[in-house]
């Protein structure tokens, strides 16, 4: 079995697609739960399109622009033409039916133009929207690689001449039912211990929602944790506990807040 | 905002997802020189270079999805694509490369058309400096779709040679653009 770093040597063969059928498979194991080398691959594949970028050649012949558009004029997607439908035959004796059929086919042209014309104002708008939900997922992607990088130094502001004191932020989403949850200035814990978040109901007993332990600077972050159903938080706790979690508390609560 | 940044890149993806066969053409008028360049590169042949050029972008049309708008750069996928329908074409094989697993990361400089331009242009200059061994390397491995045990066979080098040199071309290419 490979390691994760003769995987990453084999990465940009794999980028190139010049890795042999079973080192192929081999590697697209890996990737489904290596998160550095997904990321990695991605970022060589970057590197290789810059490479591809690099060449220079003539412009395509013209008839390859109205190829493709008469290709992509063969497959709409989106707002679609109506179907052409076939007029019925009918018999001789009613002459007006040409007649009559034109002009229904006139008022249904423009009632489809009409709809036509309102779905593609709906088109544009849901094209912007979707556009402004990009951006904004873009930037709430930057925030969470800020969040979630090691190397992210978090300070805490507090009144000058007071010592630190330990915080924590619990934010939740009874909709959603997920939470999140910071914390600053912990003390380190003993060896075998982590600190416990506790969930306190309106009715029932402290309801355990994760173990964590501070980083060197104090510091701890639990993200995106799902909230246990059907559970109405009056309030949140944290204690010491084994490091494996408690189903209760057993040490004095060292931080609480009310959602209240 | 002009033509050509970004945001107007990611404007015109959001169109085509729409469907708008208008924005297809605006795409194509901005990057089949590209698509064609990288396609006649590998190929060495216009014939088959035009039909690259025309699958991949029916691709993107077919599956807009397949580019994430929010990452990469638009005109660095369609490179990678290419490179790889290309390939195909070449070896005779059917597209090994799904296009919606082809995710790309690269700086937003890349998105910018300017800034695009100034990248590709120090590209450039990383790769005439290179050793000309090295970029040997990577060349038949990139634009000539040769596996590193063909390169090996080809210049004589051992596997292990070829390997490194694909590597640390790659490497070098990163590190001499970031810095």
């Amino acid at each position: 079995m490979k390691t994760h770093e003769q995987f990453g040597e084999d990465l940009a063969l794999f980028a190139l697609g010049e890795l042999a059928n079973s080192e192929r498979q081999e590697m697209e194991e890996h990737l489904q739960t290596c998160a550095a080398c997904r990321r990695e691959l991605q970022a060589l594949r970057g590197d290789l399109g810059l490479l591809g970028l690099t060449s220079t050649g003539p412009q395509p012949p013209a008839r390859s622009k109205e190829r493709l558009m008469r290709a992509i004029a063969a497959e709409p997607r989106g707002v679609s033409a109506p179907a052409p439908a076939e007029l019925p035959r009918r018999a001789l004796w009613w002459a007006w039916a040409p007649t009559l059929a034109a002009a229904a086919f006139f008022v249904f042209g423009i009632g489809m133009w009409r709809m036509n014309r309102g779905m593609q104002d709906q088109l544009a708008e849901l094209t912007n929207r979707n556009l402004d939900q990009s951006v904004q997922l873009e930037s709430l992607h930057d925030q969470m690689r800020l969040l979630t990088s090691p190397d992210a130094v978090h300070v805490s502001l507090n009144p000058e001449k007071m010592p630190k004191q330990p915080t924590g932020t619990a934010i939740f989403s009874p909709k959603q039912k997920r939470m999140m949850f910071m914390a600053s200035n912990l003390p380190a814990v003993p060896e075998g211990k982590a600190y416990e978040l506790w969930i306190i109901p309106m009715q029932g007993a402290p309801i355990p929602a994760g173990v964590f332990k501070p980083d060197e600077h104090g510091n701890a972050m639990m993200m995106d944790h799902e909230m246990p159903p059907g559970v109405e938080a009056r309030a949140f706790a944290v204690t010491v506990e084994k490091e494996e979690g408690s189903d209760k508390p057993t040490s004095p609560i060292m931080l609480m807040g009310a959602t209240g | 905002m002009g033509r050509g940044d970004a945001a107007d890149e990611m404007r015109l993806v959001a169109r085509i997802r729409a469907g708008d066969q208008q924005a297809m053409s605006e795409l194509y008028d901005r990057y089949s020189k590209v698509v064609y360049a990288v396609a006649l590169r590998v190929l060495q042949d216009a014939g088959g270079a035009e039909d690259v050029l025309q699958d991949v972008f029916l691709q993107l049309w077919r599956n807009p999805d397949a580019f994430d708008a929010s990452r990469g750069s638009l005109a660095a996928w369609l490179a990678v694509i290419t490179r790889h329908r290309a390939i195909d074409r070449i070896r005779k094989r059917k597209p090994e490369t799904d296009i919606e697993e082809c995710v790309i990361a690269g700086g937003p400089d890349l998105r910018d058309e300017t800034e695009r331009s100034l990248l590709v242009e120090k590209a450039r200059g990383v790769l005439a400096e290179m050793n000309p061994a090295q970029r040997a390397a990577l060349e038949m491995a990139y634009f000539q779709g040769l596996t590193h045990t063909e390169i090996a066979e080809k210049t004589g080098e051992p596997l292990g040679t070829i390997k490194t040199r694909i590597r640390s071309g790659l490497q070098q290419l990163r590190a001499k653009l970031a810095g």
